[in-house]
């Protein structure tokens, strides 16, 4: 199995293009970032392995912490907790995993399969299961390929370890950990239900670690010329380009443990005497230009400071921030009609008919 | 009543005392090395225009001088750092992503014990209290004389951190404690880091404060002395000391709002147009709009009360190249007056291009006189769609508001601006930051996540607790109001969590 070993540069970029890939939530990386940086520093490195090269019966750890992210301000995570919970799994199911994977490559989850991989030498294979970031269980790509949904191990600092056995649905499961979650103090480390080569390699989202490491070094090339980096990361990602202007009002509110809310924005130059309307719910859902809707979640909608080009999350939305906003392609899977049931404009509760930006390119 | 304002900047030292809401008379003298002579003078020279000396209810002091030890790298001292949250967070210790300089400089002991809470009040583990008593013994035999204590969600319970300090006083009753709940909100590498620095400035400001108190006493002012802080409210010095960090942005925060003093108005942006830069603010209620997010100090992340400010590369003394027209970053700053075209030097300068204008009439204009007019008319463009950008990037809505100019190069500002209602200039506006210490009110603050209230019974809880912290800091209750009031939905949380941000202001308390 060859496997490629990740520069301290890059986990740089990793985290910088986890960021903007979390398309307002995920919660920031800096703290996860803090960590390799330091485990660098001791020696360690982080291995990431081609998803092609896994064996179809290799056994794949799927990682990420569960919490809110006001309390990941406080209580920091550690890989300690982290390695602990695929070791809790591997106990469980009696075999040792040969390789660990993000279940979400959007914000700080990006970061902790190369936490663990850093201190327990497993390498970390290029691939989630989103594409981007997702708030809820069921919105991944093995979800959407029908793959179960337990057993979940769930680890706090103090040592306690919960395992989820079974689930009904993925709504049970996301009950029952969420419970345990916030018994633990809203913060814990999760290894998600094991998986084998074969399940990463024909129901994962292939190449995203590669690809977030890609934008990363997209926007620091861009600042380091001072070119403009949003512009940058459209030419190299093929993104489209929605909207430039000013927000006039953020509006938020918290439902069924989410954050939800809306953000209004003026335009400005090209866009001057247009608004444009945000919808959020942890990420940005839907968007509307002049009220019409132009853009919707499968479709990653990312907001960017209109000058650094660092990405802007739901949480920091504020009044006169200069943003661009921009839509990159989401991976095919989650644009088939299963995939939309799971990550579609109707499963957030907008009554829309998805219509994705790049097809209208087309 | 008369106050004296005093703002003690890198050049200059302005004084001025104003009577009721009136400025009386304004000064404004070299900064000194020693600080101390600069203050002394000043107020020599204030007392001597308002002769026979009129007797003063307070004065206030404005300074940027722990800003400028942080980012200078000096006076700073060696400090101990002891974390409370263990197990929790162990990965990232205190210092972690300081600049490794400034880390040399002011780490002397680390220490992480177990303790702190989650965000509902529960303890994560028990404080551990023997290894407290360990740690006192140690921070002790180092000689170490200034410890920060952060505890893990101490915004919510302070306890762990009360304890600590109790147990460190028994070993070593002389080291100056800084507890971060009394500083900084949630956000625990942040507000350690704001605890570290606050620690690490302590011998500084003590002796500073004993340099103020001095150089009053000198001049035979007997009155309370305050020590103005960020959010544009004051501290008595005797309390102030113990936190410099609170007085990191009080430079900028005073000139904004003696700008909105100066001109009667509350709600307006401010542009302060200095030699190098132009800083510019948005005031609300007449105080400065608060940023929200991280903000570096010294390369340092922090994250408390700071104005919100845009510091543009314009300046007076900014260059201007012709090839193509282009104006600033880099400045001639303080030697503008040796080293511009119109005083006499041959750099060509912003305040060359607004003499040559006509928009300014300083120096000898006729060394600009050969300028071209397109030169001109592209660098007058070029530096009015700076600042008609960075203002409207500061506005917080679409509504017209003014825009109150300050500074030596306000010439530099046009009078017309979109989005923007009136240009103001005000009377004294050189002295605007003495102006901004001299009525500087006190407040009290809570930034706090309340859980099982409504939304109506957590902002009034909030409002109580933080009318009680202006009360202890010398505020008089009757004059109290809410000048700031935010509550964020909290995300994952259960039981309604609401983390509710609420700040109010009053007058000083008069004094018997």
């Amino acid at each position: 199995m060859s496997t490629t070993s990740l520069s301290a540069r890059q986990i740089e970029s990793l985290a910088l293009g986890a960021w903007i890939l979390g398309t307002g939530g995920g919660g920031s990386p800096y703290h996860g970032l803090l960590n390799l940086r330091q485990l660098y520093k001791q020696g360690a490195r982080v291995q990431v392995m081609d998803p092609a090269d896994l064996a179809d019966d290799a056994a794949v750890a799927v990682v990420s912490t569960m919490g809110a992210p006001l309390v990941m301000q406080e209580r920091m995570v550690d890989p300690g907790p982290m390695v602990e919970s695929v070791r809790a799994m591997e106990r469980y199911v009696g075999r040792r995993f040969d390789a660990v994977m993000a279940v979400e490559i959007g914000g700080s989850n990006a970061l902790q399969p190369c936490q663990i991989g850093a201190v327990t030498g497993l390498p970390v294979v290029d691939a989630d299961a989103m594409g981007r970031a997702f708030p809820e269980a069921q919105m991944t790509s093995f979800a959407i390929h029908d793959l179960p949904m337990a057993p979940l191990t769930l680890v706090d600092v103090r040592d306690n370890a919960v395992i989820v056995a079974r689930a009904a649905s993925w709504k049970w499961m996301e009950r029952l950990s969420r419970k345990a979650c916030v018994e633990v103090g809203s913060i814990a480390a999760t290894c998600k239900a094991p998986r084998t080569g074969r399940d990463v390699k024909e129901c994962g989202i292939l190449y995203t670690v590669s690809k977030a490491i890609r934008l990363g070094e997209t926007v620091q090339a861009a600042r380091a010329a001072h070119r403009d980096p949003v512009q940058a990361v459209l030419d190299a990602e093929g993104g489209r380009r929605l909207f430039g202007g000013k927000i006039r009002d953020v509006e938020r509110r918290t439902t069924e443990g989410f954050l939800r809310g809306t953000a209004t924005l003026d335009g400005l130059d090209q866009d001057r005497g247009r608004s444009f309307r945000l919808a959020f719910q942890n990420e940005f859902a839907v968007g509307w230009l002049d009220g019409r809707p132009v853009v919707m979640t499968p479709d990653l909608i990312c907001v960017m400071d209109a000058v650094s080009g660092e990405a802007i999350g739901t949480e920091t939305l504020r009044y006169g921030q200069r943003v661009v906003v921009v839509a990159l392609p989401a991976p095919p899977i989650l644009l088939t009609p299963k995939g939309l049931e799971h990550v579609g404009p109707r499963a957030f509760g907008y009554d829309l008919e998805f219509r994705s930006v790049f097809a209208e390119a087309r | 009543m008369n106050r004296i304002g005093i703002d003690v900047g890198g050049t200059n030292t302005d004084a001025v005392l104003l009577e009721d809401e009136r400025v009386r008379h304004a000064v404004k003298t070299p900064t000194t090395p020693d600080v101390m002579s600069g203050i002394r003078t000043a107020l020599a020279r204030l007392l001597e225009r308002a002769a026979p000396a009129p007797a003063i209810d307070a004065v206030m002091i404005g300074t940027t001088h722990f800003t400028n030890a942080v980012v200078q790298r000096r006076d700073l001292s060696r400090v101990a750092a002891i974390r409370i949250g263990l197990p929790a967070s162990a990965s990232l210790p205190p210092f972690v992503d300081w600049p490794e300089d400034l880390a040399e400089l002011v780490r002397g002991e680390v220490h992480m014990l177990a303790g702190g809470h989650e965000y509902d009040g529960r303890p994560i583990v028990p404080f551990d209290t023997a290894g407290m008593r360990e740690v006192a013994r140690r921070i002790r035999a180092s000689g170490i004389r200034s410890v920060g204590i952060t505890s893990v969600f101490s915004p919510l319970n302070g306890s762990c951190e009360l304890e600590a300090e109790a147990i460190l006083r028994e070993a070593c009753p002389d080291v100056a404690v800084t507890l971060s709940h009394r500083l900084g909100r949630l956000g625990l590498l942040e507000r350690e880091n704001v605890t570290l620095l606050n620690a690490c400035l302590r011998d500084l400001a003590h002796s500073t404060t004993r340099a103020f108190v001095d150089a009053l006493a000198a001049s035979g002012i007997r009155a309370p002395l305050y020590l103005t802080q960020n959010d544009g409210t004051v501290m008595l010095a005797s309390e102030a000391e113990a936190y410099p960090v609170y007085s990191f942005a009080s430079g900028p925060t005073n000139s904004m709002r003696g700008a909105a003093f100066l001109s009667k108005r509350e709600d307006a942006i401010v542009v302060d147009v200095g030699g190098t830069t132009s800083d510019i603010g948005s005031l609300r209620h007449g105080f400065p709009r608060e940023a929200n997010g991280v903000a570096e100090v010294g390369g340092v992340r922090t994250l408390f009360r700071m104005p919100d400010l845009l510091s543009l590369g314009l300046g007076g003394g900014s260059l201007v190249a012709e090839e193509p027209p282009a104006v600033g970053p880099r400045s001639v700053g303080y030697l503008l007056t040796e080293q511009s075209r119109v005083f006499g030097g041959d750099r060509l300068t912003a305040t060359d291009i607004a003499v040559a204008a006509g928009l300014a009439d300083l120096g000898n204009r006729g060394r600009v006189a050969d300028l071209a007019p397109a030169l001109i008319r592209a660098c007058v463009a070029r530096m009015h769609a700076m600042i008609e950008e960075g203002v409207d990037r500061m506005k917080a809505d679409a509504s017209a508001v003014p825009l109150i100019v300050v500074g030596g190069g306000s010439f530099l500002v046009p009078e017309q601006i979109p989005g923007i209602s009136e240009v103001v200039h005000v009377p004294h506006q050189a002295v605007a930051n003495a102006v901004g210490a001299a009525i500087a009110q006190v407040s009290g603050e809570v930034d706090q996540v309340f859980q099982g209230l409504t939304r109506d019974e957590a902002l009034a809880e909030a409002r109580r607790l933080a009318e009680a912290k202006a009360t202890r800091a010398g505020a008089d209750p009757a004059t109290l109001a809410v000048v700031e009031v935010e509550d964020l939905p909290i995300a994952y949380l259960p039981g309604n969590s609401l983390r509710v941000r609420l700040r109010v202001v009053g007058d000083i308390a008069a004094r018997p």
